[in-house]
């Protein structure tokens, strides 16, 4: 057995070298916010923070992520309020079927953490590995721009 | 007995028997019966089917049922809107349940973008007669005539009179069980009075989506849960010849059942699972299939007859044959679409559980009726004993229609004495869902030396029939489809044979008007039968300043072309530009798009407009670079990073452009958006370098030609 630090709680999970951290949050310690998308780390439905940057679980062996400090969607936001990143999805409606989204959150929180005020291009290239089947690409954008706002902006309104 | 045994669905009870106050306690219920759909049209000899009910309860709030889903097009808020409205309600109180076959009408599913112009009718319908019924219940408490009253913000009082002598929809209804019909002279508020639907609203139940909180059905866990996995046969057509399950039980914890083609396996975890299926020995016969290089005389060759094909048309007008003589203009074009697959970024999965006799199946479909038929049909057992729930959906875009994965759950649940979840794998995803058809379309047309036509013959092969019609006047015609055997599983797919058809047509008709050196926007203007998809095409053309000029035969020196298309299909006008930039190397850019879309009175205007978008983005990836690529049955890029979907770097600006048309009906936007798409792009090809490009996808590695057989 090894100690993983899961959204500031360390778990306890069998070190079984050819599993991904994927199925070990999904089907070992119940977090299903991080979704399977694909198993190939081509979609980012499955993307988490490890050490505060973004990574795909279904790519991370389990070996990994032990010792690492590992945030999926469900620990982004401190107590019971939203993280910026999570409101600026809601304010935009930027999602149709949303089963994208906790990627989609996820992999932007990781990129405003290292760039807050990111260009449209640095934008696209970081999310660029997360695909929103329902096409709702320009919103997630409207988002991200809200969200870098709102983090510049502390307590300020966002428009 | 337990409870869950005794449990009769909704639907197959008379109106009058069903246990809505046991269910949701006292209060007003008001029902919109199924109908019997007319000898045409969609459902045409089915079963009744439809309406909806509604119930006000001593909370003041109201409960819609209907037999659609959600799968992440946005209809649920929509629906919740047009509930609000009727009712006078705020969106907060009122609540929807979609496609819960136990407590909801039956519903045939959830494509052919029919829940605008079905659910929400009947949802308005509805809403509008408990309307009435409350009105009559306070007009007796406040003392007044039913004139005098007023509904405003879920309480009643007499007009004018302000907050005086009001009275909430609870009280109205406190210690009631009045359950009423929709009566025929019932009057929807009409659009054009809207002050919610129609207007800006938020979507409600967002924020368990940011949050990761929201279940979907690969989510579920029941207690005791096992993980299915089921046995593919290696290519299409396969068929068992012999299987052995010794390896696969003598694993712990292993169940797996044979049942006619069905094998399948359930282990107490994921892995268990995939590695006893891997255990399953089997020996295939299997059938030959084409290759994709052959397919196209393949299909030309194999056409499918039979009373099986609801989807065909043989229409004529006039005499093609005798208009085509001594026309000026004849020009002829074959036109082609590959299959492509959906893709939902949830891959199809189900949970099956028994209590005692009885099986709850919750499923991401798009059809649970249709589910709850199958399954019954399959495992001999009345449909009254089957409860289909349908979670929230990671997308659908008419690939989960199909059972069979139901059916396997609720076998492995039976076999092993507990609840059993199936999801696909990406790879299985990709495999063992059907696809959209690939389409052979033969146009042939004639036309006067301005271009006017003539005569129109449009064959469609394999695609079917939906906007195959044309909406230009021409005065012979002759178009129909004819079905084939199909080399991969083929099978419903988001505006399916109209976005093929409307490629073809679109493409031929810039052909037309290039030919005879006219402005590709006034072409279409002199021809359009249609009137409001003229007044679509026109706010286009003015969002986008369109200049007057032919289409460039030889390409434009700084190869940046622009390309416009028209469609009509599911009551839905589209007319969609797009710019392109063609670069040194053949690199195909797309610069701008502007779609502009009209279908009747619009209930929830950014949802529209996300649809619109959406529609865009997705229909952009069949225009340039999805294709199924397959040998001998099996499909040779079953994964994201052989796919090609569109992604972030992919996607230019999209603006649209939403005509609202208050004094008509409501009509779909899911499908009839991605529709103009393909053409726009083949036809500003087309202006940037001169080429002419007939099938889809336009650029499968990112470029085209420079110049004609270049």
């Amino acid at each position: 057995m090894a100690s993983l630090r899961v959204n500031g709680v360390d778990r306890s999970v069998a070190l079984e070298p050819d599993r991904h951290l994927l199925y070990v949050l999904r089907e070992e310690l119940g977090l299903t916010g991080t979704k399977y998308g694909c198993g190939e780390g081509e979609c980012g439905a499955c993307t988490v923070l490890l050490d505060g940057a973004a990574a795909r679980a279904c790519q991370t062996r389990i070996g990994e992520a032990v010792g690492r400090s590992v945030t999926t969607i469900e620990g982004l936001a401190s107590g019971e309020g939203l993280h910026p990143v999570q409101q600026a999805f809601i304010d935009a409606g930027a999602f149709q079927c949303g089963f994208c989204t906790p990627g989609m959150v996820v992999a932007t929180a990781a990129l405003l953490s290292r760039n807050p005020r990111p260009s449209d291009a640095e934008v696209r290239a970081a999310l660029d590995g997360n695909l929103c089947r329902c096409g709702g690409y320009l919103r997630i954008l409207d988002a991200v721009e809200r969200a870098s706002q709102r983090l510049g902006n502390p307590g300020g309104s966002t428009r | 007995m337990s409870a869950a045994s005794k449990t009769i669905p909704f639907d197959l009870l008379p109106p009058g028997e069903r246990p809505y106050f046991d269910r949701w306690g006292n209060g007003l219920v008001v029902v919109l019966p199924a109908r019997r759909p007319g000898p045409s049209g969609w459902g045409a000899g089915g079963p009744p089917h439809g309406g909806a009910w509604v119930h006000v309860g001593e909370d003041g709030k109201a409960r819609a049922f209907t037999g659609k889903v959600e799968v992440g097009q946005g209809t649920r808020t929509a629906l919740c809107l047009i509930v609000a409205e009727e009712l006078r309600l705020p969106l907060s109180s009122v609540e929807l349940t979609m496609g819960d076959t136990d407590v909801c009408p039956w519903d045939m599913g959830t494509f052919g973008s029919r829940s605008m112009p079905d659910a929400a009718q009947h949802l308005r319908s509805t809403g509008a007669a408990a309307r009435t019924v409350l009105v009559g219940l306070a007009a007796t408490k406040l003392g007044v005539a039913p004139a005098n009253v007023e509904l405003e913000g879920g309480v009643a009082r007499i007009r004018g009179s302000g907050t005086i002598a009001s009275v909430g929809y609870g009280e109205l209804v406190a210690g009631l069980r009045r359950l009423e019909f929709v009566a025929p002279d019932t009057r929807p508020t009409p659009p054009t009075e809207w002050t919610q639907a129609g207007h800006p609203a938020r979507d409600v139940a967002t924020r368990d989506i940011v949050t990761g909180a929201r279940e979907y059905t690969s989510d579920l866990h029941l207690p005791g849960m096992l993980h299915g996995k089921l046995l593919f046969p290696p290519a299409y057509g396969s068929r068992l010849r012999r299987v052995d399950l010794a390896r696969a039980r003598a694993m712990p914890g292993v169940v797996a059942v044979h049942e006619g083609e069905l094998v399948a396996v359930a282990a107490p975890t994921l892995l268990g699972a995939i590695a006893a299926v891997k255990a399953v020995r089997a020996e295939w016969e299997p059938t030959p299939q084409p290759s994709e290089a052959e397919v196209v005389d393949y299909l030309r060759q194999h056409p499918a007859e039979g009373e099986d094909f609801w989807d065909v048309i043989h229409h004529e007008a006039g005499d093609v044959a005798a208009a085509r003589v001594d026309a000026p203009i004849t020009l002829e074009g074959t036109y082609t679409t590959a299959y492509i697959a959906h893709a939902p970024l949830e891959t199809h999965a189900v949970l099956a559980s028994w209590d005692g006799d009885r099986l709850t199946v919750r499923i991401g479909t798009q059809t649970p009726f249709r589910a709850r038929e199958a399954i019954s049909d399959e495992l001999g057992i009345p449909p009254a004993k089957v409860h289909v729930i349908v979670p929230p959906t990671g997308s659908g875009f008419g690939g989960k229609h199909a059972a069979e994965l139901a059916v396997a759950a609720a076998r492995l649940a039976k076999a092993a004495g507990a609840p059993v979840r199936i999801a696909f794998s990406r790879e299985e995803e990709f495999t063992q869902a059907y696809f959209r058809p690939l389409a052979l379309i033969d146009v042939r047309s004639a036309a006067d030396r301005d271009g006017s036509l003539r005569s129109w013959e449009f064959h469609v092969l394999n695609a079917g029939s939906a906007a195959a019609r044309t909406p230009y006047r021409v005065p012979n015609q002759k178009i129909d489809n004819q079905p084939t055997e199909s080399p991969l599983a083929q099978a419903s797919y988001r505006a399916l044979a109209a976005t093929a058809n409307n490629f073809a047509r679109e493409s031929h008709i810039d052909e037309l008007a290039a030919h005879v050196g006219a402005d590709p926007v006034d072409y279409r203007l002199r021809q359009l039968a249609d009137g409001r998809l003229a007044e679509v095409l026109r706010a286009v053309a003015k969002k986008v300043g369109w200049d007057p000029r032919p289409s460039s035969a030889g390409g434009r020196p700084d190869r940046r072309g622009r390309g416009i298309a028209v469609g009509l299909e599911k009551g839905g006008r589209v007319a969609t530009f797009a710019e392109v930039h063609v670069g040194d190397d053949g690199h195909l850019e797309l610069v701008r798009l502007v779609s502009g879309f009209e279908c009747g009175a619009i209930v929830h205007p950014s949802n529209l407009r996300s649809q619109v978008e959406g529609g865009a983005v997705m229909a952009l990836g069949g225009a340039l670079y999805e294709t199924i690529h397959f040998e001998g049955g099996r499909v040779l890029n079953p994964r994201f990073s052989e796919y090609r979907v569109p992604r972030f770097r992919d996607i230019p600006p999209i603006e649209v452009v939403l005509l609202d048309r208050p004094d008509l009906p409501s009509e779909g936007g899911g499908e009839t958006p991605l529709i103009g798409v393909a053409p726009a792009i083949a036809n500003a090809v087309f202006d940037a370098v001169g080429v002419r490009l007939r099938s889809l996808p336009l650029a499968p590695d990112g470029t085209v030609p420079l110049a004609p057989n270049g």
